[in-house]
């Protein structure tokens, strides 16, 4: 590869066509099971899922990951792979309700649930709230971690608001919503361009807006 | 990850039937501590049995006046039960100073308890490690080994368990039930539950092969101050270098069990028995017969100075 064509090939581009694949209709359609990987021994199992509203099937070896399943198969890329190892928080996404590691679960433990992922939250046009909020007050550097960051803080906000109390709660039954609660509850997101500053703010913009 | 077939159970003494029937069998119920290291090739089951569906997913009020967990109830349900946040908020406090919101909606009650060791020697498999594989010898002991065992070591293993919530069902006096391939029911005090390494680290709980666990039960509530102190390299979502889980009661009376120390959940009942005469004489109570290396030594100074911390924030009105 010549520097020209290295410079064509920018992040930018890179970047544009992954959205472009986020944003088609067919990133929803499971992808044919020739495509899925090598069978286990007991071969593939079958798993629904309803993923962003959406029913859909897959037939997979019983190692894939929620994550893999995602990606891999059903090609919603916006969920990342970080660490893989339930470490970073990149892979966060709400299953019935509730955030999660989808790197540390397998596909086939959550037949029959329901998967809301960064591409179920919004989309380019009619942004989620708290999208919209981390673009307003720049949380993000690189971006790789915000789609977890955005699932994990959408969820960490139905907390609160259920009442249930974290590490720096003083009163575990007077639960409220503070800069240090975000801290501590967000801490399983880890940014490695340490916008966390800028990701407070907007949570706590998005938390004033709902109050 | 190695290969594996997968059944969903249907019942407890179905599960402990099928883990029996099925050699290199494992339990999988949240699955954030198993698959971490079936990654890893640490662990490697040919057949996983999935408990999730199995219903015990409840806590519910005893007939003397405890309460009975489901083995399957996630971490972050049993730290936002509202009688476990009134009667028992030291559990709560050990829950929510554990792991990261995401790992405790899925981590489970009977899966914290079987956690296994976060020492760095047993996840690297280049290095020799006798509970990864027995008889290979412990790199740990001449090693890095800040973050490890100071209390109930042997020459073969010097690491730590890894769980919060542990330290606090220990203090509390937990049960844990289980129900065994036979379909024979259990109830093992939770002082017996976790092993210590001696000559055969790899052997961690006294469940025996097929043995599932079904419940956790803690006896009615002890009244008093409750209070967990974690220390840790960050603020958040680390493990411990040191815990002590603490209930004050009166007259100075209290009770106390040590995360980060040992093998197991750490109590000495003669740090119990210190409790009136202040933080040095539990530290010392608790820590006496410590085996310490010239990385961990400092474990002892900062488990008095724990101490001293958690006794001022009860005396704190």
């Amino acid at each position: 590869m010549t520097t020209e064509d290295f410079n064509r090939v920018s992040r930018r581009t890179i970047l544009g066509a992954s959205a472009a694949i986020c944003a088609a209709p067919a990133a929803t359609a499971a992808v044919p099971a020739s495509a899925a990987k090598k069978p286990g021994a007991q071969g593939l199992l079958p798993v629904t899922l309803k993923v962003n509203g959406k029913h859909l099937h897959l037939d997979l070896d019983p190692r894939t990951t929620l994550l893999d399943a995602l990606r891999e198969h059903l090609r919603l890329t916006g969920t990342k792979k970080g660490c893989d190892h339930g470490q970073c928080g990149a892979c966060t996404v709400i299953v019935e309700g509730r955030r999660i590691n989808s790197c540390l679960t397998l596909a086939v433990m959550h037949d029959g649930e329901s998967v809301t992922t960064i591409e179920g939250l919004g989309t380019p046009e009619k942004l989620h709230p708290m999208q919209k909020a981390f673009v307003v007050h720049d949380g993000y550097q690189c971006g790789y971690c915000t789609p977890g960051q955005i699932c994990s803080a959408v969820a960490m906000l139905d907390e609160i608001a259920a009442g249930l109390p974290s590490h720096v709660t003083a009163d575990l039954d007077k639960v409220r919503f503070s800069d240090a609660e975000v801290r501590e509850r967000m801490s399983g997101n880890i940014c490695r361009c340490a916008a966390y500053s800028n990701i407070v703010a907007a949570i706590r913009d998005v938390a004033e807006q709902d109050a | 990850m190695k290969t594996f077939t997968y059944e969903r159970a249907t019942s407890p003494a179905a599960a402990a039937s099928a883990a029996a029937d099925r050699p290199g069998a494992r339990f999988i119920a949240g699955g954030t501590n198993l698959l971490d290291l079936m990654k890893l090739q640490i662990e490697t089951p040919a057949h996983l049995i999935d408990v999730n569906r199995l219903g015990l997913d409840r806590i519910e009020p005893t007939d003397e006046g405890g309460l009975r967990i489901g083995a399957l109830v996630r971490n972050s349900d049993l730290a936002g039960d509202k009688r476990v946040r009134s009667d028992y908020a030291v559990l709560s406090r050990a829950l929510l100073a554990g792991a990261s919101g995401q790992l405790r909606n899925k981590a489970t009650t009977a899966g914290n308890l079987l956690q296994r060791t976060r020492c760095p020697y047993f996840y690297d498999t280049t290095k020799p490690c006798n509970k990864r594989k027995p008889g290979s010898g412990c790199a740990a002991i001449k090693g890095f080994s800040r973050n490890l065992a100071i209390m109930g070591t042997s020459d073969a293993c010097i690491a730590t368990h890894p769980s919060d919530m542990a330290v606090a069902m220990r203090l509390l006096d937990a049960q844990v039930d289980t129900v065994s391939p036979d379909g024979t029911k259990r109830i093992i005090p939770i002082a017996d539950f976790h092993r210590l390494p001696g000559e055969t680290p790899h052997l961690e709980s006294a469940l025996a092969p097929g043995e599932l666990i079904v419940s956790v039960t803690l006896p009615k509530p002890l009244g008093g101050t409750h209070v967990y102190r974690k220390v840790r390299d960050r603020a958040s979502y680390a493990f411990a270098l040191v815990s002590v889980a603490a209930v004050f009661g009166k007259n100075g009376e209290a009770r106390f069990a040590f995360g980060g120390l040992a093998p197991k959940p750490w109590r000495v009942d003669a740090a119990d028995a210190a409790a009136k005469n202040g933080a040095g004489a539990v530290a010392e109570a608790a820590l006496a017969g410590a085996s310490v290396t010239r990385h961990n030594a400092f474990k002892k100074d900062l488990t008095a100075r724990t101490l001293a911390s958690v006794y001022a924030q009860e005396a704190r009105p």
